[in-house]
């Protein structure tokens, strides 16, 4: 009898303790943070959080100058029936046309979305995807994922061609080994091999590949090879990262039309943007256990030199404690930086005016990126 | 010397008041002077016997015995999340990863002691506590702090807490020369579980007893991810499959005022890791081979009535291999590592009982470990540690103390001219008091303060571009207070134990892996801090309703509150560290009734964050499970069969311990087994 008394408390406690509830789509936290702007052409920005490897982390966010609001990870909202939401670490995010593209290089897409709402359209699939660009109504890719030869550790890189109309992957081509970014001056493709799958064997080269014939050759440049940014004048900026011991990071010219290296700026440039005839950039170079020391400059491209040493005029640097991404409003110079702290919490986001005070910051998702401005 | 015999005594009734085929789960700890390597196994009286607990000077739990056994855990990390303090990262399945964390301060702090010889892992630390079964063990006994006893070798002292695993000793009754008992266990996902145990009595004084078990799962259980209004989606966990083989062999003997015992162990698997379930990627295709092999040996023996030695000694080898493939699944980078490890340990602990109230003990433990890995530019670390621990106890009626101090030096050649190898000297200090106000109520007052340390490990100091060689240790200081009460009735209620500590803990110089100038080069540092406030309350009582008819009830409650203090500039600075909840606890309810058995069990692990950053992207909702089983002996002739059936996650909860990482749902195993 005592028997049945205990069973019915242990039905009823399971009972009661099993309406653990569903969540909904977590809603985005919006702040206002500055007064409302009125550009003639640009509407806001879009900030693409990478996240933490493993942890589907990757969160999109939207600063309205017309409104003068942050709004931070607006994706599961707007898309409550993508499985997952935005997915495992953002790599890359670019505005081509009336779409918005988004590499998710642990969740193996590109995810593509109405640039005006961010809601969902389709996806490419891309295995190990990296950056992207555009022309001509075709987007290109680069991978990781080459054809697997028969030495699984040298394992060449590719680039996926697709058409923005259809989605549908078009083309492809074997590049160097971990290639990075690209962009296409004179109808020609330019990929930055890395090689970091290779470690010491770093690749050295950039590939080029010819936009007509899908053909590719290499120029050497210089090892660990990162970032690619075009100037007007048929000019391309290079990024090594060094090899972390001896050999440090630097800068590299490139002439798009007699596809060789024409300068070396030596300056470090962990990331960089080319803004009418001014190139600015931020360097994180890391000493061993030394205090970090940052710099953010201007390199003058018509000049070629660098003219301004520390674009951050009102001391905000001093709070920044590992800068990371870095845009330029074209329409009105906004500097735009975001400080990816400790990876592991979230960032920061840093809007300043041209003249280098700071204009308003935001708190982000975790490790900010990658930019987008939409037009109107 | 008397009053340890009367302690001994004391041990025995213990032990007789184990109901026939239900065992409550004991909380308290036995006498203050028990060994870990020594057991008493009683034979089991079918009268009901009141238990009676003695007072203990350290924070201790045990599941033993049948209690342990009708738990229905697959691993001894699958028992452990019923201890008070005691968090547990599962990734999943039967043959995921399981780390235990004790009291927060951290899974490297944690002593895994099997047979009273410390595990160890010098390459990262941790002990994957979900490759010990069940099968083979016969307590597992946590203590925070460290054991109640002086007369242990100086690696029992050097830890923040301690995990014992003892395995089944082998006992016989008059007449018997041999035992045999053959299991069988089924289950969800393609579980099979065969295992066989063989005790056999050589001599008077020698026994042998050997056990071999093999471990076959799919690992392929359904899980579900939904929001409200969104999606919902099912899948089915894949690479989850395991296949080990575990063997061992041990031979006990018996001398004059002592005892000695040497095992040898293999363990042998092969398993996939299923990984992390994000968007565009449910399945990983990475894949993991290991080996463990260790000898080792006891030995001890008191000479006269002042003077006690111990010896220990161990030879362990430890294999893995690991594999990411881009031909299993083109998205892979291509890994293929080996590790190689070796490690040699002896122990000598001298224990001088110059009054019946006051002892004190010496010990002097050194341990060489090697690692041998195929990474690039890998420096091939030796280390050596010497160990000292002097200690000294004090044993009055209604007063007990014990005071410790524990001298490390450790020193890692490397294979590198440009830099030399890590090198410790470290002291760790600790007092425990208890005091019982009350000469005939069975109430404690208890307290302890102690100081310990970890040295980083070879990942931590030497890994090919992570390693930073400069790494101090991680110490950990911890203040308890507590309070323990037992009562036995006469009546219904035959017994009433309770427990209650509260505890403040720090960890310093906490090693934490941090990002240099990109995403794909770490380091490690000393930045951390973190504090701990918590309070373990463990209450259980037994009902005895009639001769072969009771039941106990045990209830854990833990309350953490574990703060990262590490950057206060940070915004999120003072926020919960990752995954410790604030609340968590669990009820065992074990039924007797004649023949048959019921159980049933629940875990609950309230909300917590997978960040410091305690924000809502970050919060993890609370779990819980409830686990049943049914069981029913029969025997026949000299036989005895048992047969169980168990239902786990009884309301089918889809979860996670761990983000992107999701937890089987309800799932059932079937086990027969067969003594002779």
């Amino acid at each position: 009898m005592k028997f049945r008394n205990v069973f019915l408390i242990i039905t009823i406690t399971c009972v009661a303790f099993s309406c653990r509830k569903v969540l909904p789509p977590q809603p985005p936290v919006v702040d206002v943070v500055d007064t409302v702007s009125n550009l003639s052409k640009i509407k806001g920005v879009y900030v693409l959080n990478e996240g933490n490897m493993g942890s589907n982390s990757c969160t999109l966010d939207y600063f309205d100058y017309t409104s003068g609001e942050y709004m931070c990870n607006i994706f599961p909202t707007r898309n409550p029936h993508v499985v997952k939401e935005l997915g495992d670490v953002g790599n890359d995010l670019q505005i081509y046309g009336s779409k918005l593209y988004a590499v998710i290089n642990c969740s193996h897409l590109v995810e593509v979305m109405d640039a005006v709402s961010a809601r969902h359209i389709g996806t490419i699939e891309i295995p190990n995807g990296r950056y992207l660009t555009f022309h001509d109504g075709k987007g290109y890719v680069t991978s990781y994922s080459g054809p697997v030869s028969i030495d699984p550790s040298a394992r060449l890189g590719y680039v996926a061609e697709f058409d923005t109309a259809s989605l549908q992957v078009t083309r492809e081509v074997a590049v160097g080994y971990q290639p990075e970014e690209l962009v296409v001056v004179n109808n020609k493709l330019y990929v930055a091999n890395s090689g970091g799958y290779r470690v010491p064997n770093y690749d050295r080269s950039v590939s080029v590949v010819d936009l007509a014939t899908f053909i590719e050759k290499k120029i050497d440049v210089a090892i660990n090879l990162h970032r690619l940014r075009k100037d007007a004048y048929g000019r391309i900026y290079v990024t090594s990262r060094g090899d972390f011991q001896g050999t440090g990071a630097n800068t590299y010219v490139i002439d798009a039309v007699t596809d060789s290296v024409i300068d070396t700026l030596n300056f470090v440039a962990t990331n960089l943007t080319v803004t009418g005839d001014s190139l600015y950039f931020i360097s994180a170079e890391w000493s061993n256990m030394s205090a970090n020391s940052f710099s953010y400059g201007v390199y003058d491209i018509k000049q070629q030199r660098q003219v301004v040493t520390n674009f951050i005029t009102d001391g905000t640097e001093k709070q920044i404690t590992r800068p990371y991404g870095i845009a330029v409003n074209p329409e009105n110079g906004d500097i735009f930086v975001t400080d990816a702290q400790n990876y592991l919490m979230p960032g920061t986001l840093y809007c300043f005016t041209p003249h280098g005070k700071l204009k308003w910051h935001a708190i982000t998702g975790d490790i900010p990126a990658h930019f987008a401005f939409l037009n109107k | 010397m008397v009053k340890f015999k009367t302690f001994l005594h004391v041990c025995r009734s213990v032990w007789v008041a184990l109901l026939l085929s239900c065992s409550a789960v004991v909380m308290a700890q036995d006498s203050l002077r028990m060994d870990s390597v020594r057991l008493y196994k009683i034979p089991e009286v079918t009268v009901l016997a009141q238990r009676f607990m003695p007072q203990s000077v350290t924070p201790v739990q045990i599941l033993s015995g049948k209690a342990l056994e009708n738990l229905t855990s697959h691993s001894v990390a699958d028992a452990l999340r019923y201890f008070s303090g005691m968090q547990i990262k599962d990734y999943g399945g039967v043959g995921g990863l399981k780390t235990i964390n004790i009291r927060s301060m951290g899974t490297n702090h944690v002593g895994v002691f099997y047979d009273g010889i410390e595990l160890g892992n010098a390459q990262n630390g941790t002990i994957d506590l979900g490759k010990f079964s069940l099968d083979n063990m016969e307590s597992i006994t946590l203590y925070n702090g460290e054991k109640n006893s002086t007369f242990q070798s100086a690696k029992d002292f050097g830890s923040s807490g301690n995990v014992y695993m003892q395995s089944k000793a082998p006992y016989f009754e008059k007449g018997e020369t041999y035992h045999i008992s053959a299991k069988l266990k089924a289950g969800s996902f393609w579980t099979v579980n065969p295992s066989l145990l063989w005790e056999q009595k050589l001599t008077e004084k020698v026994s042998l007893s050997s056990s071999v078990e093999y471990l076959y799962t799919t690992g392929r259980y359904k899980f579900t991810y939904q929001t409200l209004g969104g999606y919902d989606t099912t899948a089915i966990r894949q690479n989850g499959d395991v296949n080990a083989l575990r063997a061992e062999i041990g031979l006990y003997g018996k001398v004059t005022d002592g005892h000695w015992r040497t095992k040898a162990y293999f363990y042998n698997s092969k398993r996939g890791y299923p990984g992390a379930v994000v968007r565009g990627k449910f399945t990983h295709e990475d894949r993991q081979w290991d080996s463990n092999f260790f000898l080792q040996s006891s030995f001890q023996k008191s000479f006269g009535e002042i003077y006690s030695l111990m010896l220990k000694g161990k030879y362990a080898y430890d294999y893995l291999h690991y594999l990411a493939d881009p031909n299993r699944d083109a998205s892979l980078m291509y890994v293929n590592n080996t590790y190689h490890q070796q490690e040699v340990y002896l122990s000598n602990a001298n224990r001088f009982q110059w009054f019946d109230f006051w002892d004190t003990n010496l010990s002097v433990d050194v341990q060489w470990n090697g690692l041998d890995a195929n990474l690039y530019n890998f420096v091939y670390p030796n280390r050596y540690t010497a160990m000292t621990a002097l200690a000294t106890a004090f044993y009055f009626d209604q007063f007990k103390c014990q005071a410790s101090l524990l001298a490390t030096y450790v020193h890692d050649k490397i294979n590198t001219d440009s830099l030399s190898g890590a090198h410790q000297f470290h002291l760790a200090p600790a007092v425990y008091l208890s005091y019982q106000p009350f000469k005939k109520i069975d109430l404690n007052l208890r307290a302890f303060y102690k100081q310990s340390m970890r040295m980083p490990t070879f990942n931590d100091l030497y890994y090919t571009f992570i390693g930073n060689v400069n790494l101090k240790p991680e110490e950990t200081t911890q203040y308890n207070i507590g309070v323990t009460y037992n009562q036995p009735f006469d009546g219904i209620v035959s017994l009433l134990t309770c427990q209650v500590d509260g505890y403040f803990n720090q960890v310093t110089n906490k090693i934490i892996a941090t990002p240099t100038s990109n995403f794909f080069r770490w380091t490690m540092i000393n930045l951390g801090y973190v504090e701990i406030v918590g309070t373990d309350v463990m209450l259980q009582t037994n009902f005895t309703f009639a001769k072969e008819i009771g039941l106990s009830a045990r209830l854990n409650y833990t309350y953490q509150q574990a703060r990262d203090l590490g950057d206060p500039s940070s915004p999120y600075n003072g926020g919960q560290i990752p995954y410790i909840p604030w609340h968590s606890g669990s009820l065992i309810l074990n039924a007797l009734v004649k023949s048959w058995s019921f159980n049933y069990s629940f875990i609950y692990t309230g909300e917590r964050y997978s960040a410091s950053a305690n924000i809502p992207v970050n919060y993890e909702q609370p779990w819980y499970t409830h686990d049943l089983s049914v069981s029913k002996k029969m025997t026949w002739k000299a036989v005895e069969l048992q047969l169980t059936v168990e239902v786990n996650n009884l309301l089918n909860q889809q979860y996670e311990v761990v983000r992107s990482y999701p937890m089987p749902g309800t799932n059932f195993r079937l086990i027969a087994q067969v003594k002779f």
